[in-house]
């Protein structure tokens, strides 16, 4: 039994991503879509929070593409780690977990 | 039980009147009451401010729907799970919260408190224990 987690503010106006990744639980899975996915990004202050997290811990941390390029995030600003994921993705994402929780 | 109860939980994570999400979970909550489901509420982060004591909103034009919570008993949620982290990051004990309080029809009425503190890991496991969690 497994949750999908949804973040979709940025982690640099909320703690919404922050509390997403102390609630997740070893085979959960963490989408940053909408304006979280400012939080994918390397090179920033938290980058190195996030890197540890997708690292560490067996949550699988997610990016949605689209929403990337929306905000003229390319792909070579993903921090190692988190993977990156179309609209058919986070279909799958929601499929395989059985419950979604938005990190509002 | 039969076997077409799901687990609702509602996740409560704003302060309750700077936006219309604390409000429009309780109204939800009191809703969804009325399907016969096993329902809780869990407050973590902002969402603990929601249930303080001593909220009085006469001069800012709005309604304190905070007696509200103690009604919930009467619908059969009997479950408001809160974070000690929470609490403890901005400065509250459990003490700083109102009394919310059900009767329990297997232990012939007997008042209990409503709200368990739990951990942050325990939170976790109650979110991984639903099948449907509602975000407010």
């Amino acid at each position: 039994m497994s949750t999908l987690h949804t973040v979709n503010k940025s982690p640099f106006a909320t703690g919404s991503l922050r509390s997403c990744l102390a609630h997740a639980r070893s085979g959960d899975a963490v989408l940053m879509i909408e304006d979280g996915v400012y939080g994918a990004t390397a090179g920033t202050g938290l980058s190195d929070e996030i890197a540890a997290a997708a690292r560490g811990g067996g949550i699988g941390i997610y990016v949605l593409g689209p929403d990337m390029a929306a905000r003229g995030l390319d792909a070579g600003r993903v921090l190692d780690g988190v993977i990156t994921v179309d609209y058919a993705g986070f279909v799958d994402l929601a499929a395989k977990h059985d419950r979604a929780v938005a990190w509002l | 039980m039969s076997d077409d109860v799901k687990k609702f939980l509602y996740l409560n994570r704003k302060a309750p009147y700077g936006t219309i999400y604390a409000l429009e979970a309780l109204e939800v909550v009191l809703i969804g009451a009325a399907f016969d489901q096993d329902v809780s509420l869990a407050f973590l982060d902002d969402g603990v401010f929601q249930l303080t004591r001593g909220q009085d909103t006469k001069e800012i034009g709005v309604k304190n729907f905070s007696p509200t919570f103690r009604a919930l008993g009467d619908y059969e949620v009997t479950r408001l799970y809160v974070e000690r982290e929470s609490l403890e990051e901005r400065g509250l004990s459990p003490d700083d919260l109102q009394e919310i309080m059900y009767e329990d029809e297997d232990d012939d009425w007997a008042e209990k408190p409503s709200i368990r503190i739990v951990s942050r890991a325990e939170m976790a496991d109650i979110i991984a224990a639903q099948d449907v969690v509602l975000s407010f």
